[in-house]
């Protein structure tokens, strides 16, 4: 019972890592905190199930193509939404994602419409025994893509150019600009990459939770918790901090109720903050007057 | 001088309170009574809306779950007057002063929290009470709601929608014009002090701890009372009532009004209670517009719709500037 509680919060919890990965990554390199995530994936999951059902493409070029939209959409967004206000102050970018959250929220269901529909898990067949666990090929899918996600991530940024430029932007835009990094386009990426990482948690998501435009709104939560769990500015933080929460929570599903998960996930945020604030993984941030 | 202006100001003052005694009356003439019902709602979100702006506009601190403390006075009021008997008002003040310490709980955390820590935070304790009220449904009645009794006051019961705006109006009179006067005495400025530099602040004498966890608690007092006085207007609580949606609402209307603006959180809550109902045929269309609202007021009208008038001025202003110099150039 244990363990079977265990590994079916880490399946969950690779989600939360999934879309924690893709907040961290904005907030390590613009300081933002982007509300609109969930709400962005959401969309690009939706763009999947209409190419994917609708326009009747094969399952591995629909989800291609939903990743691509997902990956030019962050960069308009960015372009457009933010980098106007990129001096501003950082009250103003996150209330202009509050904004982003509601237009997508509203314009998703105007598009799709407000029911529910069902979208196509990526691989079916009878469950796998192992020992006298019981593991679905869907939640071994969600592993083996977490894991390959995260660690090209990892690679990315720490062997390719563009990945170098993200690194030193976060650290320092302006010595980055001055060494001929290409600040603003590193953002425009940065976004790209993250609505990516999200729409592959939503479209990881969506089979168990149907597809509808406030399918994110919990997880979303969750990633917040994730990411505050393992350290907003830490990219390993938010892998740890979503499969922690996925099986501590999933651990209160099992023994204490399922209908206080939320509940859970804030008094988390609240003992986390208290105790270190600066999360697992994280590193203490230094302000300066 | 000084006179004068206070004179001014005197009329003015009355000539507002005319109005507003005046139009609920005015509409009833005109054959929309339930038009009514919504200005009473408009008060709820003026006195919610101000205490929000007194923490995140005045002492910047953010907050996304101002509903739930708005929720948690609402079925204690529904709890005090409906279960335990206690009258209407001070169940209200009551309610106001539980939301307040639990404000005072949510503050001490959230004195190590910055700007989106902060926001998370609360964004964690709206969603939380929300379903709590759904899960508790012994005290709550779960999903079903309860039932909030008839507010009055020495006997005289306030169940027409006339009355208890004039109840709503008389509250949130006294809401305002205490915020008002707090924030500009010693309170009010120490907030800004927070606001503007914290280390500035400290260096000033100001004791940070305490005015931050002073303004959540403030601010959760406000929400307090907006959630009684909405209890007892729509007469029904439901875990429904007070979601995320509400809280985002919120922040919406104080950005949109003028953050650190008293005017503006008026402002704010007016144009953000009104446009739903406004725009209501539609799915969706307020949400929408609500979100564009903010985009817009962020990219163009940073100090929100309360600065209309002074930016057209000083607009104005400086093309007149700029044509005298011109022409005293010519000569």
């Amino acid at each position: 019972m244990f363990w079977q509680q265990v590994v079916s919060g880490l399946s969950a919890g690779c989600l939360y890592a999934l879309a924690a990965l893709g907040l961290v990554l904005i907030y390590r390199t613009m300081e933002i905190v982007n509300f609109a995530h969930g709400e962005m994936a959401m969309i690009s999951t939706f763009v999947a199930y209409t190419l994917l059902v609708r326009a009747g493409l094969p399952y591995i070029l629909a989800m291609l193509s939903a990743l691509a939209f997902a990956f030019i959409f962050g960069m308009v967004v960015e372009r457009v939404f933010l980098r106007p206000i990129q001096e501003g102050p950082l009250v103003s970018m996150m209330i202009m994602t509050l904004g982003l959250f509601m237009v997508f929220n509203g314009a998703a269901g105007w598009i799709w419409g407000f029911d529910p529909v069902s979208f196509p898990y990526a691989v079916r067949g009878r469950p796998l025994l192992i020992g006298d666990i019981i593991v679905t090929r869907d939640s071994l899918l969600v592993l083996a893509v977490t894991v390959i996600m995260a660690g090209a991530l990892y690679l990315a940024l720490r062997f390719t150019m563009a990945g170098i430029a993200i690194r030193a932007t976060s650290q320092n835009p302006r010595a980055a600009r001055l060494m001929g990094v290409p600040v603003p386009k590193v953002y425009a990426i940065t976004w790209g990459i993250s609505a990516v990482l999200g729409a592959v948690a939503g479209i990881l998501i969506a089979p168990t939770t149907f597809l509808s435009p406030s399918m994110m709104a919990e997880v979303q939560i969750k990633a917040f918790t994730a990411a505050v769990l393992g350290g907003f500015s830490s990219l390993p933080g938010a892998v740890v901090g979503g499969l922690l929460l996925g099986v501590l929570e999933n651990l209160v599903a099992g023994y204490i109720s399922t209908q206080l998960k939320s509940t859970f996930a804030f008094a988390l945020i609240v003992i986390v903050l208290l105790i270190r604030p600066s999360g697992i993984m994280g590193t203490t941030e230094r302000r300066k007057v | 001088m000084r006179l004068v202006n206070n004179l001014r100001k005197g009329t003015r003052n009355a000539l507002l309170g005319a109005a507003l005694i005046l139009l609920p009356l005015i509409t009833i003439a005109f054959g929309r009574a339930y038009v009514v019902y919504i200005y009473s709602l408009v008060m709820v979100y003026v006195i919610v809306s101000l205490g929000l702006n007194i923490l995140t506009g005045y002492t910047g601190q953010i907050s996304i779950g101002h509903a739930g403390f708005m929720g948690i006075a609402a079925y204690a009021s529904a709890i005090f007057t409906g279960r335990l008997g206690i009258p209407f008002l001070p169940s209200m003040v009551l309610s106001g002063l539980l939301a307040a310490v639990i404000g005072l709980g949510l503050g001490v955390p959230a004195l190590r929290l910055h700007g989106h820590y902060l926001a998370i935070c609360t964004l964690g304790f709206g969603v939380a009470v929300n379903q709590l009220s759904a899960v508790w449904d012994g005290l709550t009645g779960g999903y079903q709601g309860m039932k909030v009794p008839v507010a009055s006051i020495l006997g005289f019961r306030f169940d027409t929608d006339l009355s208890y705006y004039y109840l709503a109006l008389v509250v949130t009179w006294l809401m305002v014009v205490a915020g008002r006067n707090m924030l500009r005495s010693r309170p009010g400025r120490a907030l800004m002090a927070v606001r503007d530099s914290e280390v500035a602040a400290q260096a000033m004498g100001i004791n940070l701890a305490k005015y931050k966890v002073f303004a959540f608690a403030i601010s959760a007092f406000y929400a307090g009372i907006a959630g009684s006085l909405y209890a007892h207007l729509v007469k029904y609580v439901s875990p429904y009532d007070f979601n995320m949606g509400v809280s985002m609402t919120l922040l919406a209307s104080i950005c949109v009004g003028g953050l650190g603006s008293v005017p503006g959180s008026i402002l704010g809550a007016i144009f953000m209670t009104l446009m739903p109902h406004v725009f209501s045929r539609v799915k969706n269309l307020p949400l929408v517009l609500s979100g564009i609202s903010l985009i817009l007021v962020v990219l163009f009208l940073p100090y929100g719709l309360v600065s209309l008038p002074w930016r057209i001025r000083s607009a104005r202003s400086a093309r007149s500037k700029a044509g005298r110099v011109e022409t005293s150039g010519d000569a």
